[in-house]
Order: structure tokens, then sequence, then C-alpha cells
């Protein structure tokens, strides 16, 4: 199959809506930093020294005696073109960082289901991320350590015993290791309990940050939880650590759809139903407003006010109606207001409810 | 005290966030802080890091501002005190606020343990060793942790455990020198 099917279709790993809480936690991720010993890091890299790190990732995914990465192939940059590299960035499986200077030597390598995507020569010359659905830290950490041992079977790691895995940036050296959940909160949004909910996370040592956009809002009520510290921990402390705090989340946010629906049940489903009104009838949609209308229609789904819909369907369209999505699915290049137009019938498309 | 935002309306909500230790403070009014709210996430978006960047932390370490060349702490001796693996000082480091290889972390470790402590609060790994290249440094874990065991069992008074578990690291401390006799 290869790279090729992953870039023609929208469905990757983590938009299957399979694991626990994947109502409120969309999506799940592990990523490992790693080097390579006596190789500068990727900044310090030219076109030689680059190809070494690309020869020994691709003789490392051919021996490798674990079908988790042997058969793998690695992608070079100068084989895929601008549009291709910002869909990849756009289904959360490489950096904006990593699309945005297609250096030769730079590559990815993503396997058939899209699970396990590795950047080689972004910051760090590997990192190695799985991304599943729902609340699978645990899982996501095992299929990342795996990939990783597999690697190891020929590749020389920097490491040494009293920093761990060295990574170009400090802040990742030890574990290199940066798990994270994406979380859908529209209750904690709707009744201005952000501040507070992120405040309890900071203190707590973790990370929030908004998924989408720069703009006003936290675009789409998507928010993106992760570890800081990644050295003097271990992995499975890294994970634990995560995991209890977003369990307190998603309660948190449930709770708060439970008294929405006591106390504001009408302003609720005026909302919702609004919403879902205006997705299932406009003729142009920008994607930032598309975000925040599919965030209500996803909670009114939650809350029953809306019939069952496939999740996945969901999750797709996240990233369906995105521009580089966008672009691939008509096969032109497109006038924002052009965009906008396709984006609505996408989504009327893809949102018939019953 | 009015908004940091508007400048007009007082401010009612105080946020203090946490990264890393550093205390962020805002004061915004009712209005500002519910338009504001999340954007207050917003440490550059999306799903990757770039949360913050080390210049700016190291800005932080050093006393304000971004590190310029020749203020840095070991200015004096640049062109001295260089990584033998990828050439780079650690001027160039704190101003580029990336590391050029692996060595560099040995080479400037006085300079920088100091740095990790401050980022994590912690300058030891205790996760995962590399298996292939890692035998040695998995024979050094186990004898740690066996130390930190031996510890406690003293601690407790649990003199007959303390002496089996001196026996095993001292057993294990000699298959280290012969890793490290192996090269
Ligand atoms: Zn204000
Ligand atoms: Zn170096």
């Amino acid at each position: 199959m290869g790279i090729s099917d992953i870039l023609n279709r929208t469905h990757v790993a983590w938009m299957d809506a399979q694991g626990p809480e994947s109502d409120i936690v969309i999506s799940s991720r592990v990523r490992l930093a790693r080097n390579l010993r006596a190789i500068p890091f990727p900044h310090l890299l030219n076109e030689k020294t680059g190809a070494q790190v690309i020869a020994q990732v691709n003789q490392a995914l051919k021996t490798s005696k674990n079908n988790i990465s042997r058969g793998l192939v690695l992608v070079p940059f100068n084989q895929l073109s601008s549009l291709d590299r910002s869909v990849l960035v756009e289904k959360h499986l490489i950096s904006p960082e990593h699309a945005g200077n297609p250096l030769p030597y730079r590559g990815v390598v993503v396997n058939d289901e899209g699970s396990l995507a590795i950047m080689v020569n972004e910051e760090d010359h590997l990192r190695i991320q799985c991304v599943l659905s729902g609340l699978q830290l645990n899982q996501a950490n095992k299929y990342a350590e795996l990939a990783d041992d597999s690697l190891e079977e020929s590749l020389d790691y920097a490491f040494d015993e009293k920093h761990g895995y060295l990574t170009s940036c400090p802040t990742n050296v030890g574990t290199g290791m940066r798990a994270s959940v994406m979380l859908h909160l529209p209750a904690v949004a709707i009744t201005n309990q952000t501040n507070t909910v992120i405040q309890s996370i900071t203190q707590l040592g973790l990370t929030v940050r908004g998924m989408y956009g720069e703009g006003t809002e936290a675009t789409g009520r998507l928010y993106q939880v992760s570890n800081q510290v990644t050295l003097g921990q271990s992995e499975e402390d890294i994970i634990n650590n995560l995991w209890t705090v977003v369990i307190q989340i998603v309660e948190q946010e449930r709770h708060l759809r439970e008294r929405l629906l006591k106390e504001m049940r009408y302003q609720v489903e005026d909302r919702v139903l609004r919403s879902y009104g205006i997705l299932t009838n406009a003729r142009m949609v920008s994607s930032t407003e598309a975000l925040s209308l599919l965030s209500d229609v996803r909670m009114g789904i939650d809350m029953r006010i809306l019939p069952e819909v496939n999740r996945q369907v969901l999750n797709e369209l996240l990233v369906a109606i995105m521009p580089s999505h966008l672009q691939k699915a008509f096969g032109e290049e497109m006038e924002p207001m052009q965009r906008d137009i396709r984006r609505a019938e996408i989504i009327k498309q893809k949102l018939n409810l019953k | 005290m009015y908004c940091d935002e508007c400048k007009q309306r007082p401010a009612t909500v105080h946020i203090t966030q946490f990264y890393n230790g550093k205390k962020v403070e805002m004061h915004l009014c009712g209005e500002c802080s519910a338009q504001k709210g999340p954007h207050i996430l917003q440490f550059g978006g999306g799903f990757f890091d770039g949360g913050f960047t080390l210049p700016k932390l190291l800005g932080g370490f050093f006393g304000g501002g971004a590190p310029v060349a020749g203020k840095a702490p070991l200015a004096g001796q640049v062109g001295v005190h260089v990584c033998p693996g990828c050439g780079m000082s650690f001027n160039e480091f704190t101003q580029v606020g990336r590391l050029g290889c692996g060595e560099c972390y040995a080479t400037f470790e006085n300079e920088i343990d100091p740095i990790l402590r401050r980022i994590h609060g912690n300058y030891r790994h205790l996760g995962k060793v590399p298996t292939r290249s890692g035998g040695k440094f998995k024979l050094q874990k186990t004898i740690d942790d066996l130390k930190a065991q031996l510890q406690a069992a003293i601690g407790n008074e649990q003199y007959e455990k303390a002496a089996e578990l001196r026996d095993r690291i001292k057993e294990l401390e000699k298959q280290k020198s012969n890793y490290q006799g192996r090269g």
C-alpha cells in the first residue's frame, strides 16, 4: 500500500473512535525522540551527513526482525509534494515545522494504518510516534516502544546513563517521551471553566494547548494535554500521571454536561440544533466556523439531543474539511471561497443524520 | 488594577500559569477573559512541540533577554570549551537553543546539568535503557536500584537483607568492570 494510500484517503487509525472514553478523548499519542550516535543532530546536518541518517534508518527498516517496522518505507521529502506534506500535517502525522522545511534528507515513515509515523531528521534524527484513538496511552506507549526496540536492533542510539536518550533540545532529554491526548471539552468551555481547568493542569506539570488556530478561541474546543518533564521520570510514570489527570478532566466534562442539561436544557438544545441547522444547510463554511459548529454537533450527539452517528465520521470530518484535504479530494487548487463551498458540500454529505 | 487586554475595565480574573516552574500572570476583565480564555492556551498551537523555545528559556536562566554572544557565562572561554563531537561551543548552544550532538551532554555537563534541573527538576534519567548498546547501562541501572534498596534496608534495620543486597551489588560491579574491560 505505502504512503500514497494514506495520502489519498482521509482515514487514519486515530479516527477509529474505538478506544475508552472516545466520546471525549479523541486520540492518544506517544512520541519518542531518538538520535544516532556519532552523527550531529539534524540542525547541524548537511546533505552528506543527512544522507547517512537516511541510509541507517533504511537499513534498520529493511533488516528489522519485528514486523512492526519491517517492510516500512522511508519516504524522503524530495518525493513528497508540499501538498502531500501538508496533508500529513492535517492528519497529525508530521509537524508543521517538519513539513515546512523540505530538506532532501528529511523524510517520514508511516505504516498502513497511520498509527505509526516516524519523522526523520526533524528536530531529532528520529521522532517515533504512535497515535491511537480514544484514551489508549498505554497501548500507544507499548506500540511506540516496540517500534523503538525494533529500530534499535540495528541502530546505535545516542544515550548516556545519566542523561538518558540524548536529544537536540534539552527539554526532551531522558526518556525523549512526549505523551499527549486530544480532548473535546465543550462543556468546560461553555461554562467558562477553561481557565480553572488549565490552571490545575499546568500546576501538575502538564501542558495544555488549543489544537487549532491562533485566533481568539481554541477552535472546535479541542485541547491537547501533554507531559512537560522528560528527565527523571520513567515512561510508565509519565503515562500514568497523564492518564490520571485526563480521567479527571473527562469526569469534569461529563459532570458539567449533566449540569448543562439539568439547568440550561433549552439553551443547550437551541445551540446544538442551530449549529446542526447551519451545517446541514449552509452553502459556504470556513474551517474555523465548521470546527466550532461541529463541536456543538458532537456534543449534541453525546448528549442525545441529536441521533447517534458513527463517531468515526465526526473524527474524519475534523481533517476532511482542512484546506489541503479539500484540495487533494477535489484535485484542484482553490480560492478560499471555493474551499468554503466544497467544505459545506462535504459536511452536508457526511453529516446526513437520520 | 485594569485589564491587561483592553486596559479599560477593571481586572477581575487573575490567571496564573506555570511553565516549568516559571510563573506567568495575567489580569483580565470578565469580558476579555471570556474572549481570551481558550486563547491563553495558544502557545503555538497544534499537536507538536513548540510550546516554548529554549533560547527564551535560557534567556530566563541567564538573567533576562536572549543570550547575546559575549555575554553568556562561559563567554570568556569561547573557542576553548568546544565539543569534540560536533565543534559546538556552549556559547553557541545558548544562542541556538539546540545542542550539536550526543557528546555535547558530557562535554558541557557542568553547564547543562543546572539547566536540566531547572527544566525537569532533575538531571538523572530514570527510564528506558537501549537493549543493544545498553548492556552496561542496564547493569548500572540494576546496581543503582539495588543500592537504593540497600539504603532502605539499612534504614529499616533489615541487616540480613542488607547483607544480601551488598553481595549482589558486589557481583554486579564485577560484571560491569568486565564490560568496561571490553570497552
Ligand atoms: Zn478587558
Ligand atoms: Zn557536540
